[in-house]
């Protein structure tokens, strides 16, 4: 498509203007970080690297990032097993409510995190009688993190087809065997992509872990939202901020790799 | 014939997809060693009934047996027949050495030996050089001979064909064919070969069945099928013919029915003399030079348009043009009959 000079200009300054908005924040969240001001003054009167050391010494923000860790990645699994078992489900075999079934998966990831955390809140306490603990926000987490899985390993297996499972059962193999050697190498790229995802979708879930993490259970988001405003406090947050963001660009950056290689090789 | 069970046996095979019948009540029976074609057009169920001997279909009525055995109700894994499909079905994830060995991997050959097999089968089709490469940097050509390895390293009963050399350019396709027709030589085996290209079905096999709307509509050699189609839809689909209803074989051959003369039996002249000679006049559309040989296009005078196929040899005289008036002359015995009940019914190919 050819556009003219002056609608290329507006569309770079736009596009421009935005990329400041959603970047420069997080410039100054990381300039912040070393800043010797505890209120976050602007511009810093000075620079130290004492927050930083004392973040990492913080017991309280490490074990905040081993809880997010831990529940991202069991999330993350959970959603890989009944991911791929949906995927499977719904792109293979016809039933009765097919679409209907293929809307209810995808619709957690749509949901305003709120109505999915209170509702969530009051199924485990009132309705299941369970106490809400680290397992629940697991399980909050995995209902949004499956998406992510789901999408990746159906649009994998509806460009894939049944050709190479064909082949492999004409050869002799039987259906785990075809699953172990031809399905899954298949899958392979498109699993590490949502399970990706899925985990960077969870380590920074905040308001559904609101509600349903049982006292005590501290992910890091809730850790920087507890110590935001708190004297002090500030330049830690603006450390932890900065590192949750590394964390964060890590997997989305692979996963984007991840396909952009797969739809180079084909 | 060396083995006394057919190693194809299909009684009454049918296959319906909803409201669809792809295959209708099929009988046919393949001998072992035989190369044999299913020709036809796309959706006259050809492929239908390669899928359900291979497996991958369940049939809504009717057995399968291979050498005997009934195996209509078992899984693909657990017949002895392999594929080469249309477009190939290579692992792409797998070295073409691999691809080549994964039909002896899964039945728990050793890797010793099932590299030594596998090595062994890509050379048979010239590849040995290949075997560390992946599917995706060979050429059509090789990957489609690396099928074929894939699928005869297990040593099946019988090979199933799926339109095999469709994805070729013509030059690869005649050399795949003479390949084809040696590897099946050599190894003995049974192949079922699919196919729409009649030349293709002509050329490579002992038999050939032509499907149409889900039945067989002919079955013979390829000599038979060609000399003597039973119907109007086999004569059009395989090779050309000159076809004439029922009122243009009442007026050029003095009796009903449709009738279908090939153009290579038709010669063009001033008229030629003997007992059974039919001569029809006519006048010239169209001369097209085919190199060995020349196709002129008449209209005869009866009111129906012919093909002439002339060999360009020595003996060829005339030099006819568009407009001229000209004598189309063919044998009695030349003459196919092709009854008349399928007049109407039979499409175009």
């Amino acid at each position: 498509m050819r556009l003219s000079r002056l609608s290329r200009t507006t569309l770079a300054i736009v596009a421009g203007a935005i990329l400041v908005i959603v970047y420069v924040p997080l410039g100054v969240v990381l300039v912040n970080s070393f800043s010797t001001s505890t209120s976050l003054s602007w511009p810093p009167p000075g620079f130290t690297l004492e927050w930083w050391q004392r973040a990492f010494q913080s017991a309280g923000a490490m074990e905040a990032v081993g809880t997010s860790v831990f529940v991202a990645i069991i999330a993350t699994a959970i959603a890989l097993v009944l991911g791929t078992l949906i995927s499977f489900a719904l792109q293979r075999f016809d039933f009765f409510g097919r679409h209907t079934v293929n809307l209810l998966v995808i619709l957690p990831i749509a949901l305003p995190g709120i109505i999915t955390g209170i509702a969530l809140n009051n199924f485990f306490r009132t309705i299941m009688g369970v106490p809400l603990s680290i397992w629940t926000v697991v399980i909050a987490h995995a209902t949004f993190c499956i998406v992510t899985v789901f999408n990746n390993v159906i649009a994998r297996l509806r460009r894939t087809g049944t050709k190479l499972e064909e082949a492999s059962a004409d050869l002799g193999a039987g259906v785990w065997t075809t699953f172990r050697l031809v399905t899954f190498p298949q899958l392979r790229s498109a699993l590490l992509a949502g399970g990706l995802l899925a985990f960077a979708l969870s380590f920074d879930e905040i308001i559904v872990t609101t509600f349903t993490a049982g006292s005590g259970v501290t992910t890091l988001p809730i850790f920087i939202l507890n110590n935001m405003f708190r004297p002090n406090q500030a330049p830690i947050v603006s450390v932890i901020a900065v590192v949750l963001v590394l964390v964060s660009i890590i997997p989305i950056w692979l996963a984007q790799r991840l396909s952009g290689d797969e739809q180079q090789r084909r | 014939m060396t083995d006394p069970q057919p190693a194809i046996r299909l009684t009454g095979l049918t296959k319906e997809f909803g409201a669809v019948t792809a295959v209708d009540h099929v009988d046919l029976e393949i001998a072992a060693g035989e190369f044999f074609s299913m020709l036809g057009p796309s959706g006259s169920g050809k492929t239908t009934v390669l899928r359900l001997i291979a497996g991958f279909e369940q049939p809504t009525g009717g057995t399968i047996e291979l050498f005997g055995d009934d195996v209509t109700k078992r899984a693909p894994f657990d017949r002895d027949v392999n594929t080469v499909f249309q477009d190939y079905a290579l692992f792409p994830h797998m070295s073409v050495l691999e691809n080549v060995a994964y039909g002896l991997r899964v039945r728990g050959i050793g890797r010793k030996e099932r590299i030594e097999r596998a090595r062994r089968a890509l050379a048979s089709v010239r590849l040995e050089q290949m075997g560390d490469r992946k599917p995706s940097q060979l050429s059509g050509g090789q990957r489609q001979r690396v099928a074929l390895a894939r699928a005869t390293v297990v040593q099946p009963k019988v090979l199933l064909l799926d339109e095999p050399l469709g994805a070729l350019d013509l030059k690869l396709r005649e050399q795949m064919q003479v390949e084809l027709k040696e590897i099946q030589r050599e190894l003995g085996i049974t192949f079922i070969f699919v196919t729409h290209d009649q030349e293709e079905a002509l050329t490579l096999s002992d038999r050939v069945a032509v499907f149409n709307n889900g039945r067989i509509e002919q079955l013979g050699t390829p000599a038979e099928l060609y000399e003597r189609p039973s119907s109007r839809f086999v004569a059009d689909f395989v090779g050309t013919s000159n076809l004439f209803d029922d009122a243009v074989s009442r007026e050029l051959l003095g009796r009903g029915g449709v009738h279908s003369v090939r153009p290579e039996k038709m010669s063009v002249g001033s008229g030629e003399t003997g007992a059974d000679v039919r001569n029809a006049p006519g006048t010239v559309v169209e001369t097209i030079y085919l190199g060995s040989g020349i196709r002129l296009v008449v209209d005869l005078d009866a009111g129906v348009r012919v093909s002439v196929l002339e060999q360009n040899d020595r003996n060829r005289v005339h030099d006819d043009e568009r407009g001229d008036r000209v004598v189309v002359s063919w044998h009695d015995d030349d003459v196919v009959a092709l009854g008349g009940a399928d007049v109407a019914s039979a499409p175009a190919a």
